[in-house]
């Protein structure tokens, strides 16, 4: 065990590490770590682009693990996650995991994240941000048991086209037949493993669940399996490409968790945000049925959507106008990047109503740093479809050998 | 008399609860011409406004003990005195008991007398005058259901813009005082104006009464605002004690409710409230039968309402968590006692005897009364709103003997040691301390029953004991009682209401809560 995670030391360094620190430092050659969730993480391994080429061509280990997670057990955990959640769970599998998003009483989503059914009354959920205070008011009147587990499970992403190729090698028989958002129990050298078709990439990928202290050994096994394969760790900023290119959102990036959020009217609803897919009014009461059945009534002031730019300079933080003269705002962009995949220059951003119908036009206003010399450009964006990039091979089972 | 057969199982209208405000929504509703049906749990109807027997041939209104803001309004409008409301005593005085001393008479009109101090005796006209003139203009904000802000309905505006009009028009000079002291605490008040100890505990202590404060708690101007304000608009001028206990106000209501149409079923607890396609349905009994209607009316505390009936599964998170944050917790006990005889009141006549006796000798009194309730404990020395109600009413006792009950403050609802060990040292310090002002009472005493929180819960349904649902308290009252999202009498549960104590205006038996309940109920059928 680190000395950092003895809790009579956490003065002496506030981040906790990983099971994985110890593998990542060896190879990080930027030196180049950010905080997440109270942990300290690689932002990047080598470069940016090699690490985010790997995702796309080959396969990536990233190190999942300050990923929040609970463990929901009792009678009523269906009813009190069906409660909690806007997507209809009363008929979710054991071994099966679902996308979700919760909202607070105003409809405002308060965070995304996945549940996972372990067993009949058992579930995990996977969260970008603590919120046990949220979890423990949802569950008055539900008989469960709600408590925190994200130190004792050591998590790992495994995404790229090669991933379940190296898998198979590395000994998980059968991993081939999982389907997405699907999930199993391997054994790798012996060791116990559970492996689930997820990702935050957008391309075939598995996320894996061990014991913190097999996961050293977990890492060495992929690592040499995966060498032929071209397997690589990496780190934040390449996954950020990839997953603003498979169209996914980043909490207190794309939107503000409405439970964190200070200022009246910061907060966005499912709806908006253009998951209302992930809204089931049909399913029985959930926490904000009532505030969203309004705002679909009333119909939405704005969504966030997919923009192509022109031009090749990433719009970061651009706000958007009806016209080039950038006297009506209509927008704002809340993740830009240059797809290299794509060869697209591609955002998220919320649009308000009328011009958030897919091939509306607006204008976006970037500004170019030159050699320190800064240029405002009005560029031409259009309303498309998310997500950028949906390869078939994410959803392939079982995947193509590659 | 509505002609349907008991088997009915289809109603316009669902009424949880048979207490007075359960029964004066339902008449109210009964006469806009719905189908109503009352669903009582007890044997008997009343709620905490309920006359029974405690001892073999003795009676007494076992919850509240006596009327001090029933609505002239609400008794004229469903013309309760034709059902059988009649009074053994209206206007009645309050006497504060003073230790070796001549107590001091309040009269319900700013009458005062009493050997005390001469300045006291000349100020306090003039301030219950005041007083009286701030009752009378926030008087109506009891009657009417509270605004909402940020709806765009031209009625919560001109609410808002009636209460601020009513104010102003006050003139200068009282707006000022209103507004200085609107957010003050009954010590400072008291001691500004008053320097007779007596004087000052008297009215501190219905500033106190039922709450969850001393008299030095932030906010206690206002609960006493609120009980002068009441008081006010009542037909009684004042205090007053019902023919038969305060259990024929609740047979009052029975009558207007049933003469209206209104079904009344007793011993039928509600097990649910159903809920089909995000509307309350309908309710499901604890004998497995289901009734269906349009609306369901629970006159319950809105925790047992909306947590324990409707059920958290139905509401948002958020929601519930403030409604668990709702205090509830009651403060205060009940003592009956009877009688052999008439307990003599040292230095007080015969005739004063069925006044309101209070036993709050002091504004330190109070407040070391309520620091004992702040550690889980019992006052050592309780404060005490005293009745002999057979002093105006004999037909509650057999002939020639008495019944005293009591208000005791504090009784904490869960105290060190728990009640059951508790009870019995509690009763004696409480008669202890009535001997202290009627030295011969405890030769007098046949038998003896008190109420804890606990068991004001048990015998009421009422979720920790309080005696009006929730504490009265800025943050609990007016616009945002009993919590935001549940005002105005809906409920966020389309179809399910709330009429009781836990709403605005809140405890005391008054009706109103009910009456206002019912106006939602009709005014969101007709905008449907």
């Amino acid at each position: 065990m680190n000395e950092s995670n003895n809790p009579t030391s956490h003065f002496r360094q506030p981040l906790l590490l990983t099971p994985f620190h110890d593998r990542a430092r060896a190879l990080s050659q930027v030196d180049s770590f950010v905080p997440w969730a109270g942990y300290t993480t690689v932002d990047v391994f080598t470069t940016m682009e090699q690490e985010y080429f790997a995702i796309r061509n080959a396969t990536t280990l990233y190190d999942l693990t300050p990923m929040v997670k609970y463990r929901i057990a009792g009678p009523d955990a269906n009813r009190f996650l069906n409660r909690l959640v806007t997507r209809d769970l009363r008929k979710l599998k054991v071994s099966r995991v679902s996308y979700c998003v919760w909202c607070n009483d105003a409809g405002n989503i308060i965070d995304d994240g996945t549940v996972f059914r372990l067993a009949e009354n058992e579930y995990r959920l996977c969260t970008a941000e603590r919120q046990l205070d949220w979890l423990l008011d949802s569950a008055i009147g539900f008989d469960v048991q709600i408590s925190e587990v994200t130190a004792e499970i050591a998590a790992l992403a495994m995404q790229g086209p090669t991933s379940c190729a190296v898998l198979k090698q590395v000994g998980l028989a059968g991993v081939e037949r999982l389907k997405p958002f699907e999930f199993g129990n391997f054994e790798v050298a012996g060791l116990p493993i559970m492996v689930s078709r997820t990702g935050f990439t957008g391309d075939l990928g598995y996320e894996l669940w061990v014991d913190p202290q097999q996961a050293n050994a977990l890492w060495d096994a992929l690592m040499s399996a995966g060498r032929s394969r071209g397997i690589r760790a990496i780190g934040s900023r390449a996954l950020n490409i990839a997953r603003i290119e498979a169209g996914f959102l980043l909490p207190n990036v794309d939107f503000m968790s409405a439970e964190g959020s200070i200022r009246i009217g910061t907060g966005r609803s499912p709806l908006e945000l253009g998951l209302g897919w992930l809204v089931d009014f049909g399913k029985g009461h959930f926490t904000g049925r009532r505030a969203l059945l309004e705002q679909q009534r009333r119909g939405l002031r704005r969504q966030l959507v997919g923009l192509d730019i022109a031009g090749s300079k990433p719009a970061l933080n651009a706000l958007l106008y009806t016209d080039r003269t950038g006297r009506k705002e209509v927008g704002s962009i809340s993740s830009a990047v240059w797809s290299p995949t794509c060869k697209r220059n591609i955002a998220l951003a919320m649009v308000e109503a009328p011009h958030f119908e897919v091939g509306a036009m607006v204008w976006a206003e970037v500004y170019l740093n030159r050699e320190l010399v800064w240029e405002r450009r009005m560029c031409r964006a259009q309303v498309v479809e998310k997500p950028f990039f949906a390869p078939e091979r994410r959803r392939l089972t079982p995947p193509a050998d590659f | 008399m509505s002609a349907v057969s008991p088997a009915r199982t289809r109603y316009d209208c669902v009424v949880i609860g048979g207490g007075h405000n359960g029964l004066s929504c339902a008449a109210f509703l009964a006469r806009a011409g719905r189908s109503v049906l009352v669903l009582e749990a007890s044997t008997r109807l009343g709620g905490a406004a309920v006359t029974r027997e405690f001892a073999p041939g003795f009676r007494v209104s076992a919850g509240a003990h006596l009327l001090h803001q029933m609505s002239a309004q609400l008794i004229g409008e469903l013309e309760l005195e034709h059902h059988g409301l009649q009074w053994a005593a209206q206007g009645m005085s309050t006497v504060s008991l003073a230790h070796g001393a001549a107590p001091l008479t309040l009269g319900p009109e700013g009458q005062i007398e009493g050997q005390g101090i001469a300045q006291d005796l000349r100020a306090y006209p003039a301030f219950a005058t005041q007083m009286r003139r701030f009752a009378a203009a926030l008087n109506p904000v009891l009657e009417k259901t509270p605004p909402r802000l940020g709806t765009d309905r031209w009625s919560d505006r001109l609410n808002l813009l009636g209460l601020g009009w009513r104010i102003r028009r006050l003139g200068r000079r009282d707006m000022r005082e209103l507004l200085r002291i609107g957010g003050m605490n009954a010590y400072d008040l008291l001691t500004e104006h008053f320097s007779s100890p007596l004087l000052q505990g008297a009215l501190g202590f219905d500033a106190v009464l039922g709450t969850n404060f001393g008299p030095r708690s932030p906010g206690t101007v206002m609960t006493l605002l609120y009980r002068l304000a009441a008081q006010f608009g009542s037909s009684t001028r004042g205090v007053a004690l019902p023919k038969g206990g305060l259990g024929a106000v609740s047979d009052a209501l029975a009558g207007a409710a049933r003469k209206a149409g209104a079904e009344i079923r007793l011993e039928t607890p509600v097990e649910r409230v159903l809920v089909a396609d995000d509307r309350a349905c309908g309710v499901r009994l604890h004998s497995g039968q289901s009734i269906s209607a349009g609306a369901v009316i629970s006159s319950a505390d809105p925790k047992a309402s909306l947590l324990g009936l409707v059920g958290a599964e139905h509401l948002d998170a958020g929601f519930v968590r403030r409604l668990t944050h709702l205090r509830t917790r009651g403060l205060a006990a009940k003592l009956h006692l009877a009688l052999e005889d008439l307990p003599m009141f040292a230095e007080l006549p015969p005739a004063a005897h069925g006044a309101r006796l209070v036993v709050a000798p002091s504004l330190n009194y109070l407040e070391h009364a309520y620091n004992h309730s702040k550690y889980d404990e019992y006052s050592q020395a309780p404060a005490l709103e005293i009745t002999l109600p057979t002093v105006c009413d004999p037909t509650l006792a057999p002939r020639g003997k008495h019944v005293l009950s009591a208000v005791v403050q504090y009784a904490p609802y869960q105290v060190r040691g728990g009640w059951a060990q508790e009870r019995t040292a509690f009763t004696r310090r409480i008669i202890d301390t009535i001997a202290q002002f009627a030295p011969g009472i405890r030769a007098l005493i046949r038998a003896s029953e008190l109420l804890t929180p606990q068991d004001l819960e048990q015998e009421f349904r009422t979720t920790g004991g309080h005696w009006h649902h929730a504490d009265l308290a800025l943050d609990q009252f007016f616009m945002v009682r009993p919590v935001p999202g549940a005002t105005q009498y809906g409920t966020p549960l389309a179809g399910f209401y709330l009429c009781g104590a836990g709403c605005h205006p809140g405890g005391g038996v008054m009706g109103i809560a009910g009456r206002n309940a019912a106006r939602q109920v009709l005014a969101q059928a007709a905008r449907t």
